[in-house]
């Protein structure tokens, strides 16, 4: 790997990640790997690949296809004192683990009076775009940020992928980590010492004082491309990452509005009960005498996902459907 | 399987005694239960065990205080024989800050980490990933622990038991499994639920040695108990007893019990372990008038004073509401 003058490195998402979990693993012996083809297989996005060799089978651990019992397996290993990262192949199939999720690592520090705290991380691939249809292309950390005693991240860049593992390995608490399919095979420069990073606050990625762009995962490049498409009209949106989605940062949400007073929220997740709806109440309760507009949000149309190409991007929230949405906004 | 001989202590007069005992305990504890529910005093699900306390009495007498035990919402039996102390339990049960789980578990949600009781869980079959999670910790670790996992037959027929059956079996993981058959699932009889109602053939379908044992009696469940725990301990992998019982009480409190005739519930109170074991340690000469009645007076005085206790305990302030849904962060 070849390090820059400015020490920096050329890498990928998919790489960042697979650095963060080398690293964790190597950092300290109770961490280990779980989940479907984590193993033999390199993962099924590839971001294991070449661990069960450096790390062996006992910590790079295969599992059959029990999502409930593999997710509350590490919850079981958690509670007596390991670090689990568990793997769910996509978001699509922890509806399989929900019941565990929910009912033990959300709920069995506040049920034991404060005792049986489980410090696990769970990482999933969520989001479409790959015209794998309705089974596959669900966005759902929207709902799992409704459940108190969760914590829930959504690394969109090469440094939040490289940083935020090993932060969440040191929450004494459930964390589920959300990567957006799209991005592993996101390019970009990295500090060839990039190391952990917060998962408390979001992250103005660009600045601007005509309207905030509320984004996170899979829709921060979408809503970074909007803005510049804005800007050629002289249009400066002011790009949030979210980064952590729950809990939200509020500060961070509520200063920029207060800056530019207007607001687009652009979510993957269907409309109705969204995370963009969950905002846009914040916003309304806590900025509404800052509010130059109503609030928009961009989110996916209400139909389970099409498997056609034309219908998919038609479905997703895109570029233009941003652009638009400022566009009732601002002026 | 190599059996290894019970020391003679374990069949001597005195074990004996302290067997009944122990039976006694959970019967006069959830007989005080039932007068302070009918009183209002406590509140939500209660789950009663009188009938069933051979199992809970027999298992425990056969594990070592380092070994780990996960169990289910019909738990009193299982934690008071554990140790968890008796006084925490009431006031447990009153939701009370003295409780075991601090008040905010209730009947169904009894732990105590220093006992390594984990819990009081109250979805079926909840546990069982937690049990295989919490022995895989052990195992990575070198540690000869043994974890017990209750659950009933109605867990049997959740996916979720068969996923840890093969896991655990898969993993040679060192769970034992005590399925605590009392014939109902609720409401629905054995035969009414399961193709195949003898559950120890359920769980040697995944190559893990299994049998049913005399849940009605304490020392045949001690036997049978300590035999499988030896097992597991020295690394043969998981084992399964399906533990016949009965339950003699209603499902929980709410239930009118519709389901079954008298007849058949009276045919099993013939078979109740504690009179069966009463009778037996009264035929050999090895049980008293006094003796048992010294033991009843001693129970008596127990309950009575965690009864006091539990009303005299303070409530939770709440401006406490939300604690234990993160751990405390240190700045």
């Amino acid at each position: 790997m070849t390090v820059t003058e400015a020490g920096q490195i050329q890498t990928t998402y998919r790489e960042a990640m697979r650095a963060a979990i080398r690293d964790a693993m190597q950092r300290d012996d109770r961490v280990f790997l779980m989940g479907e083809d984590v193993g033999s297989y390199g993962g099924c996005f590839a971001v294991s690949m070449g661990l069960l060799a450096e790390f062996g089978p006992e910590r790079i651990r295969d599992t059959p296809l029990s999502e409930s019992a593999f997710v509350g397996a590490g919850i079981g290993a958690a509670m007596a004192g390991m670090r689990p990262i568990v793997e769910i192949m996509t978001v699509n199939f922890s509806l399989l683990a929900l019941d565990q999720i929910l009912n033990n690592a959300a709920t069995l520090l506040h049920m034991s009076g404060g005792q049986v705290g489980v410090p696990l991380v769970i990482r999933m691939t969520t989001g479409a775009g790959r015209q794998v249809a309705a089974q596959h292309s669900h966005s759902l950390e929207g709902w799992y940020t409704h459940i108190p005693g969760l914590r829930v991240v959504t690394p969109a860049t090469l440094a939040d992928a490289r940083g935020m593992l090993w932060t969440a390995l040191q929450d004494p608490d459930p964390v589920l980590i959300f990567e957006h399919g799209s991005l592993y095979n996101v390019k970009g420069m990295l500090a060839a010492d990039a190391g952990p990073v917060d998962i408390d606050l979001a992250a103005i990625r660009r600045p601007g004082s005509d309207v905030s762009l509320i984004a996170y995962g899979g829709t921060l490049g979408k809503a970074l491309s909007a803005a510049e498409v804005l800007a050629e009209d002289g249009i400066e949106a002011e790009v949030i990452d979210l980064r952590t989605l729950r809990p939200l940062d509020d500060a961070a949400i509520i200063g920029s509005v207060a800056r530019t007073h207007r607001a687009v929220i652009v979510d993957e997740g269907w409309r109705s009960g969204s995370l963009a709806a969950e905002i846009s109440a914040r916003i309304m309760e806590q900025a509404f005498f800052d509010l130059d507009a109503p609030v928009q949000r961009v989110c996916s149309v209400e139909v389970p996902m099409p498997y056609p190409r034309h219908l998919e991007e038609a479905a997703l929230p895109q570029v233009d459907g941003v652009v638009a949405a400022v566009r009732t906004v601002v002026g | 399987m190599t059996t290894s001989v019970r020391p003679a202590t374990h069949a001597d007069a005195a074990h004996r005694l302290d067997l009944l005992r122990q039976m006694l305990f959970i019967r006069r504890f959830e007989e005080k239960c039932v007068e302070l529910y009918s009183g209002g005093e406590i509140r939500g699900f209660v789950h009663l065990y009188i009938g069933e306390e051979a199992v809970a009495v027999g298992v425990n007498s056969a594990l070592t205080p380092e070994d780990n035990i996960v169990s289910t919402y019909r738990e009193h039996g299982h934690a008071l024989v554990r140790g968890v102390p008796l006084d925490s339990v009431m006031a447990e049960m009153y939701g009370k800050i003295t409780g075991c789980s601090h008040g905010r578990g209730g009947s169904m949600h009894l732990f105590d980490t220093s006992r390594r009781f984990y819990g009081g869980n109250a979805i079926v079959g909840g546990g069982l990933p937690l049990a295989v999670g919490i022995a895989l910790a052990d195992k990575m670790r070198g540690e000869s622990r043994v974890t017990a996992c209750f659950f009933g037959d109605g867990a049997v027929a959740e996916g979720e038991f068969h996923e840890c059956m093969n896991l655990a079996a898969l993993w040679e993981l060192p769970v034992l499994f005590c399925c605590e058959n009392n014939g109902y699932a609720m409401g629905t009889a054995i035969a009414r639920a399961q193709a195949q109602t003898d559950l120890a053939v359920r769980a040697s379908g995944y190559g893990m040695p299994a049998w049913p044992v005399d849940g009605m009696d304490v020392l045949a469940v001690e036997r049978a108990a300590g035999l499988a725990a030896e097992a597991v301990r020295s690394g043969g992998g998981p084992h399964f007893l399906e533990l016949r019982t009965y339950r003699f009480r209603a499902h929980s409190m709410y239930d009118p019990e519709l389901y079954r005739n008298k007849d058949e519930v009276e045919l099993w109170k013939e078979r109740d372990p504690i009179a069966a074991l009463t009778d037996q340690l009264r035929a050999a000469g090895e049980l008293t008038e006094s003796d048992l009645a010294s033991v009843e007076d001693e129970l008596a005085t127990a309950i009575t004073e965690s009864v006091a206790a539990a009303r005299s305990a303070p409530a939770e302030d709440v401006t406490t509401l939300e604690k234990f849904v993160y751990t405390p962060r240190q700045p």
